[in-house]
């Protein structure tokens, strides 16, 4: 499913004097099957934007569009439950909201919700259950007596169960160790290409953004600040910095090249080995002439 | 947990504790304050061992602060907050007055005395729990995988925050962490590997291990991959480097050598 804001803004308490513009005219276009990173500091409007994709909010003002689905100030879709089936949201601390005595019915309660009957819920968690990384024994465990690590892939596969077409992702790897946030990477890397999802990242990594993502739309103070393909927007560096954010090292080491050796590599997200080579390249190169 | 692990950190020095999670890294924090006791085995904390007795002795030197910002709080204003250590230990109120003032001044928050706690970010709250600790004039400060909720900018205000404490008051500072730029600015690291001490040395030193340290689930430094990579292509990288100058120079000398 695609979806597309258009002029949306979104005002916490309005009409009090406390209200507050978390989303201000913001509008862009998510194409179906694409794997958008959304970036930008606490406080530029992520948690608001992500919360309309399944009707959590709607907007005070435009109109956000999520396939044939449409949210307005006064207009949701009649069959908001719909809507919510098709659009899984991975929020951020997921395993917090664990509470079953056992794992396979932590995973089973979404499912069983939207009234999937329970054949189809056994063999989907059997399928799931290897995708994220669990094993069978686990299912009949409590999931409080698993890591934090294994507690957050049991929250996702809650809602994997559902089968969404959508799967938005809030900080999904924070607080796990280096191992664990590539591991979780890969695996939504892997369900995105295998399930064909339209995945949404909101994340402050920069190296996940340029590493998994194909659009990458940047925050500021709820508008947008700067929207593209991840090696057009991640390699401009002033503008990055000057809404205080992150450049990926690689950016900044060929930055940082180009000023020290007057020799320019241009950013095309390769490998740190083709990075390597080049520079020899452009080394040997310059001998040639002096 | 923890399995036979010894080691020392000195008085004045920054040390990086990292460590997969489940390595025992946050069990060394919390058997350095007494939230745990050993099983087996000593720890001693200037000179003193910790344990039921000692205590409350020990926390007067030893300050946490803790992953979670939300969970630090118990003030309904920052000075409050800050307040709230010191009336536990019976300080009185003129001095109270004085070290609200010259500890939110050493984390950068002089202007937010009255503000409320949830009105501040993650960053400014983690600097006010680090401020709430320094009142208490510890000795040791450890801080237990303090960055890891924040964004990009309240990492870098604490770690800021961080290292001119350490300079004004000569602290020990245990840095336990997943953060490689934290772990570039300690003296020394200490890595944890399923409950046992896996090595112990300089930055530098411990990122030479890069395979190794891949291997039980740590990340290395974009530059230290970089460098591996730029050898095998074979440009000659002579030393280890930690940062991008470093490796510009190290490019620059095998560049007039080529």
């Amino acid at each position: 499913m695609d979806i597309t804001f258009n002029h949306v803004s979104y005002i916490y308490q309005a009409n009090t004097p406390f209200a507050h513009k978390a989303i201000d005219d913001l509008s862009f276009h998510i194409p179906s099957g694409s794997f958008t990173a959304v970036v930008g500091h606490t406080g530029s409007g992520k948690s608001t934007l992500i919360q309309h994709l399944n009707g959590l909010i709607r907007p005070s003002d435009g109109e956000v569009s999520i396939g044939d689905y449409r949210l307005t100030n006064n207009a949701k879709p009649a069959d908001m439950k719909e809507l919510r089936s098709r659009v899984g949201v991975v929020f951020q601390y997921p395993e917090h909201q664990l509470f079953e005595e056992t794992v396979k019915k932590d995973i089973a309660f979404g499912p069983e919700n939207f009234g999937v009957a329970s054949e189809e819920i056994d063999k989907r968690i059997s399928r799931i259950t290897a995708d994220v990384g669990l094993n069978e024994e686990q299912l009949e465990r409590s999931p409080f007596d698993l890591s934090g690590g294994q507690m957050r892939r049991v929250a996702i596969a809650g809602v994997l169960a559902v089968q969404p077409e959508v799967l938005v992702l809030d900080e999904p790897t924070a607080g796990l160790d280096p191992r664990g946030q590539h591991e979780m990477m890969e695996m939504f890397h892997n369900l995105h290409e295998q399930q064909r999802l339209t995945t949404i990242l909101v994340t402050h990594s920069m190296e996940d953004a340029v590493r998994y993502a194909d659009h990458v739309i940047i925050l500021n103070n709820g508008t947008k600040y700067m929207e593209g393909k991840p090696e057009d927007v991640l390699s401009r560096k002033e503008a990055l910095q000057r809404v205080q954010l992150d450049v990926p090292e690689m950016v900044q080491f060929l930055d940082a090249f180009e000023k020290k050796f007057g020799k320019k590599i241009p950013f095309r997200r390769q490998s740190a080995a083709a990075i390597a080579s080049e520079i020899r390249d452009r080394l040997r190169e310059g001998d040639r002439y002096e | 947990m923890l399995k036979n692990c010894s080691f020392s950190i000195h008085e004045n020095e920054a040390v990086a504790i990292i460590g997969h999670n489940g390595s025992g890294k946050s069990t060394i924090a919390k058997l350095m304050n007494g939230l745990l006791f050993p099983q087996e085995g000593e720890i001693l904390i200037n000179g003193q061992p910790v344990n039921a007795e000692t205590v409350w002795d020990i926390r007067k030197d030893v300050g946490m602060v803790f992953q979670n910002p939300d969970n630090q709080f118990v003030g309904t204003t920052v000075q409050d907050d800050i307040a709230f250590g010191m009336e536990n230990r019976g300080i009185p109120r003129d001095e109270m007055v004085k070290r609200i003032a010259q500890t939110l001044d050493a984390v950068g928050m002089q202007d937010y005395r009255l503000t409320e706690p949830h009105k501040l970010s993650g960053g400014q709250k983690q600097r006010v729990a680090i401020a709430s600790v320094l009142a208490i004039f510890p000795k040791v400060l450890i801080l237990d995988e303090a960055t890891a909720m924040l964004d990009p900018k309240g990492r870098k205000e604490i770690m800021n925050t961080v290292t001119m404490v350490q300079e004004q008051r000569h602290l020990s500072l245990i840095t336990i962490t997943h953060d490689l730029q934290e772990v570039v600015q300690a003296e020394r690291v200490i890595v944890m590997n399923k409950g046992k001490v896996w090595d112990e040395a300089t930055p530098r030193g411990i990122f030479a291990r890069k395979g190794e340290l891949r291997s039980i689930g740590l990340d290395v430094p974009f530059v230290a991959i970089l460098s591996e990579e730029l050898r095998k292509a074979g440009v000659p990288i002579m030393n280890e480097v930690l940062d991008q100058d470093e490796l510009l120079e190290e490019l620059w000398t095998s560049h007039s050598t080529m």
